[in-house]
């Protein structure tokens, strides 16, 4: 073994608190380190190349690379030894930046002798080390797609075009997702039905899409280039294959409830389909307020009036088996509900209502046709109060974040507004305007200028109703003045929130959410749109609130880092995997439970039982390592025996 | 004492009208404020007096000092990001005020007996001498 020690000053990073020069000489000194030195920046080029030309000059077998985290800087190291012949797990990072120079800057000098025993717990672990070499598995290539919105289609058709099979899974009876609800979009004003449902009608027409609408992921097991998917059909008691969408049945169909594609404001019947534009355009029948169930038929108004007799009462949900090679994640989000905002009269008063409520009065497919009408006597409002920031950046009440979209919404709803009322009245509580985005700023300023829309900066205390109008109590800290407003209508923007099934799903998924239910990603600005769980990518809103062009960028973003995990037929997969010691294991079962990727099973091989891993679904976490009481799983590159010398090596002395 | 907001007053209309500015250009950064040799002596800064108007306020500025220390100097003009000539709208209020008090027109007799500010003289001047 002959080690070689590479200790890097980080510009001033490392070396203006530890003494590097003193640590070079007695690093020097340890057993098996036969080359020793500093330098200003390994990471750069020049600096890789000094160790590359070392270990071939001087025969290195094992490197010790003394700088900041493995996981800024290990691949660029690990890369650096397979450059100069070395297996890559021959490596061991000392992190004497993170671990060291940064968190004891007062103490330089017992600074410099921790980063002497990291370096020295390194070469304990490196001792034990063993090259170790890919696996590489066959990949299915073919992509998962979870959530028919904006991000999802897009997503779906960009990898689709690459080539390769899609199963799209949403979870309604059409996609489209929230976009499909909304009137014009800003910045441009593009009628928003005129731009999605094109798309929408090609994903229902690829030859290499497959479209799984009023359908759920139930399960999901595997990793990477290998996931086996189970997918939840609902019944619709429609056949997609024969339903014409001729609306026949709708007409005979007695019974009438509220539209939840309309916020409530309209009505469907109980055979419906959402919206006109649905894709697929098949009815479907929501059995929950039909008057048959299951078990007792005593209506069969649309079963006789279908022609293709396509109703079929007795259809049961059915499940379908899948297998691709990566996910993407594009659930999308949802608005906190009305009466969660009682200080504004949320779900008391019928003319406070939601952002969303006001898009499908602004639609011209919406439940009045595109004109504006309050709902409680359907007269068009002389004025309308916006209420901005409704949850959102309010940390006391569990929600610290902005939802980054309503500023922007808000100013459109305004201007829409006022081409429909020009002589209405446009108040707009605010606490800032956040407007960062192409276009966005000059978007807001010309509609305040032009639309003479009164911004005022403040919160709203009190909402209450006065006759046929609704009394707003505000401030404008501007002016420092309380504000009373009398109004027709308050338009609340509440706060964006994740979608209500986003925790099961990643449950199923094993991927991490943040606290507030938002899918994490691996890293926030290098690896935005990659789940820490490798082949399970984010997109849109599912992820943190997004605007739809935000939300497209992220699908193709996602989209084209599946088409690269395509691009190849097998997939290498980092060997740090537990295995089993079958002289030591006596079968307990105990690594089983513990494994939260079901790689483990007991086996049963000449009368004795032993555990057995999955190389390819192991993920190399180490759990099992823990929970074993034989010590008889080890997981390569982070045996008991390398760990146990590594800490045994920083306790010393 | 709370603001009740009405629908846009007829005076903001007038005060537009005369300065040729719309108020809701603004957007409240206060440069105007920041540079105004004359705010030192202001009980309200030349900002809340478009503000103000904005909100339709007219009353709330009338009670105020800010229009007739008024310079004209025009540094706000000169500074203001989105171009506003808040010189113009002080003088738009300025000549309000001093309309009201009848016809439109106001003899320099009666304005030197009634002790007007200077600014106010030479506001009605620059107004009626053109
Ligand atoms: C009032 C309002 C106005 C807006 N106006 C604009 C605008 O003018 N311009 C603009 O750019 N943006 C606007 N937006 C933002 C826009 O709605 C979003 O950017 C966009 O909808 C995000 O798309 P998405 O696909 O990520 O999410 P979504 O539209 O929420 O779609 C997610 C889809 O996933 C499905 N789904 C959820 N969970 C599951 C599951 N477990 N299994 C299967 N399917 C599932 C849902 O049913 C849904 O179809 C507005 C938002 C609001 C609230
Ligand atoms: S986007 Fe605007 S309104 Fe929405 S939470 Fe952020 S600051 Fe508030
Ligand atoms: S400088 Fe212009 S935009 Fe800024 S507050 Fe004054 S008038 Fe308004």
């Amino acid at each position: 073994m002959r080690v070689g020690v590479f200790i890097c000053h980080c510009g001033r990073n490392i070396a203006s608190v530890v003494d590097v020069h003193w640590l070079k000489n007695e690093a020097a000194k340890l057993k098996n380190v036969v080359f020793c030195e500093d330098y200003i920046y390994l990471c750069s080029e020049p600096g890789q190349k000094f160790i590359c030309e070392k270990i071939k000059e001087l025969n290195l077998t094992h490197i010790i690379v003394a700088a900041c985290t493995p996981s800024l800087h290990g691949e660029t190291f690990s890369r650096t030894l397979e450059s100069a012949g070395l297996n890559r797990y021959l490596l061991e990072i000392a992190n004497i930046r993170e671990q060291c120079s940064w968190v004891h800057q007062n103490t330089p000098k017992i600074a410099t002798k921790k980063a002497l025993k990291l370096i020295e717990a390194a070469l304990a672990k490196l001792t034990y080390a063993k090259p170790l070499t890919p696996l590489r598995v066959p990949m299915i290539r073919k992509a998962l797609v979870i959530g028919g919105g904006i991000a999802g289609i897009q997503a779906a058709l960009d990898i689709a075009n690459g080539g390769f099979e899609v199963y799209l899974v949403e979870k309604e009876p059409s996609l489209g997702g929230h976009m499909a609800q909304l009137s014009e979009t800003f910045p441009t004003l593009d009628c928003s039905s005129c731009i999605l449902t094109p798309k929408m009608v090609e994903v229902a027409h690829h030859k290499n899409i497959h479209l799984f609408t009023y359908a759920e992921v139930k399960n999901i097991e595997g990793t990477v280039g290998n996931f086996e998917v189970t997918i939840l059909k609902k019944p619709r008691y429609v056949w997609e294959d024969k339903c014409t969408g001729c609306n026949d049945c709708v007409d005979v169909c007695p019974v009438i409830v509220p539209n939840e594609f309309d916020q409530g404001l309209g009505a469907r019947k109980a055979i419906y389909i959402p919206f006109p534009q649905a894709v697929p355009l098949v009815y479907t029948i929501d059995l929950e307020n039909c008057l048959n169930s299951k078990k007792l038929i005593v209506c069969e108004n649309c079963f006789k009036a279908c022609g293709p007799r396509a109703i079929d009462f007795l259809m049961e949900e059915e499940e379908v088996k899948i297998k691709v090679g990566a996910i993407i994640v594009a659930t999308g989000y949802d608005l906190i509900p009305l009466e969660a905002l009682p200080e504004y009269g949320g779900g008391r008063y019928q003319d406070v209502i939601t952002s969303l409520d006001l898009e499908r009065l602004l639609s011209p497919s919406g439940p009045t046709g595109g004109v504006i009408r309050r709902p409680s006597d359907g007269k068009i409002p002389k004025s309308i109060v916006f209420i901005q920031c409704a949850g959102s950046r309010d940390p006391e009440h569990g929600r610290p974040y902005c939802s980054k979209i309503c500023c922007m919404y808000t100013a459109k709803h305004a201007l829409l507004y006022k081409h429909a009322v020009p002589e209405g009245k446009v108040y707009i509580f605010y606490i800032d305007i956040r407007a960062a985005g192409k276009r966005y700023e000059e978007f807001v300023q010309r509609i305040v200028e032009e639309e003479r829309v009164l911004y005022l900066r403040g919160k709203v205390s009190k909402v209450f109703r006065k006759n046929e109008k609704l009394v707003v109590l505000g401030v404008d800290t501007l002016t420092g003045r309380t504000v009373e407003i009398e109004t027709d209508m308050v338009v609340v923007a509440p706060a964006i929130i994740s979608n209500n099934g986003g925790k099961a799903l990643a449950q199923i998924l094993k991927t991490p959410i943040d606290e507030f239910g938002f899918f994490t990603e691996i890293h926030p600005k290098l690896r935005p749109v990659e789940s820490p769980a490798i082949g399970i990518y984010l997109a849109g809103a599912a992820q943190s609130p997004k605007d739809i062009s935000e939300s497209v960028a992220q699908a193709s973003a996602a989209a084209s880092k599946v088409l690269a995990l395509f691009s190849q037929k097998r997939i290498a997969l980092e060997p740090i995997k537990a295995e089993v010691d079958v002289k030591l294991c006596k079968g307990c079962g105990i690594c089983v439970k513990t494994c939260p990727f079901g790689a483990i099973k007991i086996i049963k091989k000449k009368k004795k039982k032993y555990a057995q891993v999955s190389k390819a679904v192991c993920q190399g976490c180490g759990s099992c390592m823990g929970a074993c009481k034989f010590r008889a799983i080890n997981v390569a590159h982070f045996t008991l025996k390398q760990l146990f010398s590594q800490v045994d090596a920083l306790l010393e002395g | 004492m709370r603001l009740v907001l009405k629908s846009e007053t007829d005076v903001l209309k007038k005060v537009e009208e005369i300065s040729g500015q719309n108020v809701f250009s603004c957007y409240q950064c206060g440069m105007c404020s920041a540079g105004c040799p004359m705010s030192e002596e202001m009980d309200l800064l030349p900002n809340q007096v478009i503000r103000l108007l904005q909100m339709g306020a007219f009353d709330e500025i009338l009670g105020s000092s800010t229009v007739w220390l008024c310079a004209s100097c025009y540094t706000c003009r000169a500074r203001c990001p989105r171009g506003v000539d808040l010189a113009r709208l002080m003088e738009a209020v300025r000549l309000i005020v001093l309309r009201k008090t009848k016809d439109d027109y106001i003899p320099p007799a009666r304005m030197v007996k009634e002790k007007l500010p200077q600014i106010a003289l030479i506001s009605a001047l620059r107004k009626f001498t053109r």
